[in-house]
């Protein structure tokens, strides 16, 4: 039962990070096609701010895997 | 839980690999690729810096050069022309030597052929006068010889005469 | 590099698509299931009752034994730090976990893959030993191969360097130089500035040591098969480093930035919290992020194949087989985007402590 809330709790966390990872990969995409030159920098930035959202939906995937066992 | 509880032994052991690696990388291999790459950069860098020096300098000197040419030209023209002066001025100054010498011969020459020709008439006069006088002698001789013509000339030369 | 988010996406989608053809297949499984379950039987008595969930656990996880394959499996030295001295011998003595074995000072069983010590065959855990594992695993064996390899890598390419002084690189040189000129020019000069030169060996070592572990992590037999970045010990410590250098390196602006910010003074308290926190979660989201991916990676890849095991049906394979190429190509994407993210980050985190001015 605990297994099965956690595993819930976890996909809570990455419901959110999609859509935070999604909305990151929207705006550079339209960034980068507004302007094409600056791909580069967008892309960087783009990463960086991507795995830091990523970050805090891994803190819930871990303290789901916490209360798993 | 299991799962996100690190063990202490691999932790140690990754620690201690970690450390190893890090440190014997840096020392044999980040060192000297990083030098080297460095090296290679700047290298490149400078080649690029000489390239273009070069080519400054060849440009310069290319510069030089036509200003060299177009001066040794400029000189040359310069000499060719004085020496073209110079030649004019040496066939005129020996034209015009010449001309005078040539004047000079040629009055000298007509003074000598107006002293000759005056010697000549002097001569001339001389030898015509005595033969004048020995002809005008011959005659007056021959045509006084009798007193009748000494008359008639007397008479004559007296009609001349106007007074 | 640029579809991270469908990386991270993946792990939503991947759950939907495998519970629809995990449904898809349930009432075939039954057709075939008769036939099949004779041989399966036959081959293992766990194969019986497929528990995959205990399975992944046991691939993701550290063991005493490398599996090279099948049933062949090298002992592994085992060290014990025991309170009363250091006790070494091979893990070939548990037999395959069966057996408890006398050591110098107490006797040890193998309990879930892990060293115990006992007090007796029934296997009841002593805690009294103090007992701390040192043993060479699966895992330590694998992180000294992938070592080994870098050390052959680096010195031939530096030695490379040496001989082909001034030229152009040639072969394994050439394949690594750019790399090695990302990490200097899109990773550390942009974000640490001009003292980059003493971090990039850090650097260096930190993106190679990740990116290798991925990489030989993906390979499904020996020498590869273990989950060395995939574990938190693994990025524990690397974090720990991180959190060491950002500190160590840290200046007087860093420090102002915590302990003096520019917020009315009895909001110092609360912001020495926050920045306190921040210290801590900056490599601590590191370590978990590293861990997660990694070991999210393998789950996914052992999950598809246990479908196989699950359904008991070889009909299940080819789709099987099919999205564990598909996820090992994106698995392939995530052991450099991971080895980078991680650089960067580093990177990141070591310019915010030497930079000279905050505001």
């Amino acid at each position: 039962m605990t297994g099965s809330i956690a595993a819930l709790g976890a996909g809570l966390a990455v419901i959110g990070a999609g859509i935070g990872i999604g909305q990151i990969g929207g705006k550079a995409m339209e960034g980068i096609s507004r302007q094409p030159e600056a791909a580069g920098k967008i892309q960087t930035a783009m990463i960086i701010a991507a795995a830091l959202v990523e970050g805090v939906a891994l803190f819930g995937v871990i303290v789901a895997l916490l209360g798993n066992k | 839980m299991e799962l996100v509880t690190p063990e202490w032994g691999l932790v140690a052991w990754t620690t201690i690999t970690f450390l190893i690696l890090l440190v014997l990388l840096k020392a044999f291999a980040w060192k000297p690729i990083m030098s080297a790459i460095n090296d290679r950069e700047k290298s490149i860098e400078d080649a690029l810096l000489k390239a273009e020096a070069a080519k400054e300098e060849m440009s310069r000197l290319t510069g030089e050069n036509e200003s060299l040419i177009k001066q040794a030209r400029a000189e040359r023209d310069l000499i060719l022309h004085e020496a073209k002066k110079v030649k004019d001025q040496m066939i005129a100054d020996a034209k015009e030597i010449a001309h005078k010498e040539g004047a000079r011969m040629i009055e000298l020459a007509r003074v000598e052929i107006n002293n000759q020709k005056a010697i000549a008439m002097a001569d001339v006069k001389n030898q015509v006068a005595t033969l004048s006088i020995q002809i005008a002698e011959k005659l007056l001789q021959k045509q006084l010889e009798d007193q009748k013509s000494q008359d008639e000339l007397v008479a004559q030369l007296l009609k001349e005469v106007k007074l | 590099m640029d579809f991270s988010h469908i990386l991270n996406s993946k792990k939503i989608t991947l759950s939907v698509v495998l519970s629809i053809f995990s449904l898809l297949f349930t009432y075939k499984a039954f057709a075939v299931q008769e036939q099949k379950t004779q041989e399966i039987a036959v081959e293992s008595k766990e194969a019986e009752k497929f528990d995959p969930s205990a399975t992944i656990l046991e691939h993701i996880g550290d063991s005493h034994y490398f599996h090279v394959g099948g049933h062949i499996a090298f002992p592994l030295p085992v060290i014990l730090y025991t309170n009363k001295g250091l006790e070494i011998f091979s893990s070939e003595q548990f037999e395959e976990g069966e057996k408890v074995y006398q050591g110098k000072y107490y006797k040890y069983a193998l309990i879930k893959d892990k060293i115990k010590a006992v007090t007796g065959e029934d296997k009841t855990i002593d805690e009294s030993a103090g007992l701390i594992d040192f043993s060479i695993t699966k895992n330590v064996a694998s992180m000294w191969m992938s070592v080994l390899l870098l050390f052959i890598i680096f010195f031939s390419v530096a030695s490379a360097y040496k001989k082909r002084e001034g030229k152009a690189p040639k072969g394994l040189q050439s394949l690594l130089e750019p790399v090695i000129l990302f990490i200097r020019d899109d990773v550390a000069l942009p974000n640490i500035g001009y003292k980059y030169q003493r971090f990039m060996p850090l650097l260096l070592t930190v993106f190679f040591f990740i990116l290798i572990n991925n990489l030989i992590g993906m390979v499904p037999f020996f020498p590869g098969g273990s989950n060395v970045t995939g574990n938190i010990a693994v990025t524990f410590v690397l974090a720990v480093i991180t959190l060491i250098v950002v500190n160590v390196n840290g200046n007087k602006y860093y420090w102002k930035h915590i302990f003096a910010p520019d917020v009315p003074f009895w909001l110092y308290p609360i912001m020495w919290v926050v920045e306190l926190a921040g210290i801590i979660s900056k490599p601590f989201a590191l370590m978990v992020r590293l861990f997660a991916n990694i070991m999210a990676g393998h789950v996914i890849v052992i999950a598809l194949i246990s479908l196989i095991f699950i359904f008991q049906t070889l009909g299940i394979a080819p789709v099987s087989v099919a999205f564990t190429l598909f996820i090992d190509v994106l698995e392939l994407l995530v052991a450099f985007l991971q080895a980078f993210i991680f650089t960067m980050l580093m990177a990141l985190f070591i310019g915010s402590a030497v930079e000279e001015h905050h505001h």
